[in-house]
């Protein structure tokens, strides 16, 4: 005969109070991905909560050590799927800066074209699902899910013109980029950035005029700026409690400093100050990208020359941490260089598994429903999670 | 504060600490003063932004667990590393200065089965409960099989 | 001539070691229908009867129909396959003109999207969520990963393939697949739905399965 051993995690007490255990996931639509909440409800509201991760642990940092530096960033690609592009960008830099490589100047300005698209790609997708999620109180729920894909399709028309691919791009390659910027590319990005600048404002009307949406974000979810630092949450999150944290301003990398931009920070700490701060990225994203197409100097886009075969590429002995602001936060690799064509070891910093370990902070003391109000407010990829 | 006022201060409270390059200054501790130092780094030098936690398994020569903090405000970067020696896979846990050291240090003991003493909540995070071994230690094989899924 | 002569070209295919794995651990999906045995033979008998072959045909024809144009596809995103599956759910590619609704209740859908790596954590989630959906089901899986393992065969905590876990019915290959790719693969899937049942042609009855 078996006992029932007590559980460890969840304080059941019978003193007037009546405890239930819920699970959330892993297959819940609005979960993002592959994460399971254990919630522990009083009534209505969470008491405690149990995150469980690593659905989609995909072995990246023991993979990185078999592969070689020309190979593994399309590989890094596929840890924040959503705003690949800022994925391969931390690991290139990471490689480059072991090797002392030089990139060309144009190669760092095409690299900020990408990785600003991409984040508002990003943006888009995420302030469609958060809407989705919140459900049909916004005007039929896929409303705004719906108006964002289509923006988003025309990024992703962009960069399959430009890499060939719509998710996943290989596109930054160690000492520069892969692809120069087919004829015309420069106009038609133009117009999309105009366009979607001015859908933007559609979608800020059409959200900030809506009660529901006011009062399911305002107050829900509330980050205090001493949680936010003692968590190292980072990225719109941490901007959004009022902490002034941008890699582009405090360590600019890739001639940012070159670009005349504003770093959101909103002090409510609530859902609706993650939605401002990132409302206001997207216009500041789509004005640097106006700003490097502007300034597009001429020029070699690589300083390496074609790859021939994948262990082409040979990094000194050494070590480095090389940092870059996402979509989601500051997206680190760490990486160990031994002299050999692959690396000794690679750490991934994802943004998203800093951010994710907010939740057991915030949530207990809110409604179930405002959970996955919660939850898409901090905008977590699973692939960058679990990595 | 800058890089130099962090280093003097540095070797004047932790001796046995060597400091070399400067963005990130690298920092190894004895393994002895690693909350200590992870004290004096958050209330003194003001590295407030706890970015990672990880290890490096350097096969004969043990462990070596990493972290990385900022002092976002006046650009003050720490790389800071402690060695564990051959054989060792113990280390004092750093929750309680920094709260996002819970989640790194729960999958640092997931991947390299370092125990950290003093951790709240040590339990696998990202592979399930009943998995054996410790998959980013050197000696574990990346196409380790699995029945019956691989 | 010479080239008659010429010795046949053994399929190489055989000979690797992956291959053959696959050949011994993927997953078939059973042949027809679920029924009971007693359906099964009463229909059985009217296919048999002399011109009975006409209603039954006509019903296989018409139930198949109906089954290809209303597949209701679980929303079950694992990874970057995920936002493929949700642009071809979205504005541009629009699945819903084929009679397809994402529903995101394993007991209300038939069609499930593979979307994405299988890991070994996953992979019994997977599978009852596989088993929570009612007969008759699909599954189509979507991308290098969900196929074979992909980019990360080798990696200790992955699935070589979602066939090891759940029978699967279409592979659409991509590292994502395109939008456009899916849709072909959606397309191929209602071709298979449209001749799945017919009466008279199955050998055996199905092996229980749940």
């Amino acid at each position: 005969m078996s006992t029932i051993a007590p559980s460890t995690r969840v304080e059941l007490d019978y003193t007037g109070s009546e405890r239930l255990t819920m699970n959330m996931g892993p297959q819940h639509p609005s979960a993002h991905g592959v994460f399971r909440a254990i919630l522990t409800l009083e009534g209505e509201q969470v008491v405690g909560i149990d995150a469980v991760i690593g659905y989609l642990h995909r072995c990246h940092e023991k993979l990185a050590e078999t592969l070689t530096y020309a190979q593994y960033p399309s590989i890094a690609s596929k840890t924040d799927y959503v705003a690949a592009m800022t994925s391969e960008f931390a690991y290139v830099r990471a490689a480059a800066m072991i090797g002392k490589i030089e990139v060309p100047k144009r190669a760092q300005y095409l690299r900020v074209i990408a990785a600003e698209l991409q984040r508002v790609a990003s943006h888009l997708l995420w302030l469609g699902t958060w809407c989705l999620d919140m459900g049909g109180a916004l005007g039929g729920g896929a409303t705004v899910f719906l108006y964002c894909i289509r923006e988003r399709e025309f990024i992703l028309d962009l960069f399959e013109s430009l890499v060939g691919a719509r998710l996943l791009y290989g596109f930054y390659q160690v000492g520069g980029v892969r692809y120069d910027l087919p004829p015309g590319w420069a106009e038609q990005c133009r117009e999309t950035v105009d366009f979607i600048d001015r859908r933007i404002g559609e979608y800020e009307r059409m959200l900030e005029d809506n009660p529901f949406f006011l009062v399911r974000t305002q107050g829900v979810g509330v980050i205090s700026r001493e949680l936010a630092q003692g968590v190292g949450i980072s990225g719109p999150l941490v901007r959004g409690s009022g902490v002034n944290y941008d890699i582009r301003r405090t360590e600019p990398y890739s001639s940012y400093e070159d670009f005349d931009f504003r770093v959101p920070v909103e002090t409510g700490g609530d859902c609706y100050a993650r939605y401002r701060v990132r409302m206001v990225e997207f216009r500041e994203s789509l004005k640097i990208v106006r700003q490097a197409l502007d300034r597009l100097p001429e020029g070699p886009i690589s300083s390496r020359p074609g790859l021939k075969s994948v262990a082409q590429i040979r990094i000194p002995k050494g070590e480095a941490y090389a940092r870059v602001e996402g979509a989601r936060g500051e997206v680190g690799c760490y990486l160990i260089a031994d002299g050999s064509a692959k690396p000794y070891r690679m750490k991934w910093r994802g943004a998203s598994f800093s951010n994710l370990a907010i939740l057991p902070h915030i949530i207990p003391g809110h409604k179930v429903a405002d959970v996955v109000a919660i939850m898409g407010s901090v905008d977590p990829v699973f692939g960058e999670v679990d990595r | 504060m800058t890089l130099d006022q962090a280093r003097t201060l540095i070797a004047e409270r932790f001796p046995g600490a060597q400091a070399a390059g400067d963005s990130p200054m690298v920092v190894t501790v004895p393994a002895d003063v690693w909350v200590p130092f992870a004290r004096f780094a958050k209330e003194t030098l003001g590295c407030w932004f706890f970015s990672f936690l990880t290890a490096v398994d350097w096969k004969e020569e043990g462990l070596e667990v990493v972290a990385k903090i900022d002092n976002v405000d006046e650009k003050l970067s720490l790389l800071v590393k402690t060695r564990l020696g051959p054989g060792v896979s113990a280390c004092p846990s750093l929750t309680g200065v920094y709260r996002g050291a819970d989640w790194m240090e729960r999958e640092c003991y997931d991947m390299f089965g370092i125990r950290f003493e003093g951790h709240p909540d040590l339990r696998r995070i990202l592979l399930g409960d009943d998995w054996e071994g410790h998959p980013l230690l050197k000696s574990y094989p990346v196409d380790a099989p699995h029945p019956p899924f691989r | 001539m010479a080239v008659k002569d010429a010795p046949r070209i053994v399929p190489v295919w055989r000979n690797f070691k992956d291959l053959q794995e696959w050949d011994e651990l993927h997953q078939t999906r059973p042949e027809g229908d679920k029924h009971s045995d007693l359906f099964v033979s009463l229909t059985e008998g009217v296919h048999n009867f002399p011109g009975g072959f006409a209603l039954t045909t006509v019903a296989d024809t018409f139930l198949n129909w109906a089954r290809k144009s209303s597949v209701w596809p679980v929303t079950f995103g694992l990874a970057c396959c995920a936002i493929e599956m949700m642009a071809t759910f979205a504005s541009r590619f629009d699945v819903e003109r084929l009679g397809m609704v994402p529903w995101a209740s394993p007991r209300h859908a038939d069609l499930m999207i593979v979307s994405g790596t299988v890991t070994i954590k996953m992979a019994p989630m997977l599978k009852r969520i596989y088993d929570q959906m009612p007969d008759p089901k699909w599954a189509v899986s979507m991308g290098s990963c969900a196929n074979s393992g992909g980019p990360f065969r080798h990696g200790y905590h992955v699935v070589k393939g979602v066939d090891r876990v759940i029978p699967v019915d279409v592979y659409v290959p991509g590292c994502p697949p395109p939008p456009e790719s899916l849709l072909n693969g959606l397309l191929l899937l209602q071709d298979q739905i449209a001749h799945f049942r017919r009466t008279g042609t199955r050998a055996e009855p199905n092996p229980k399965v749940d």
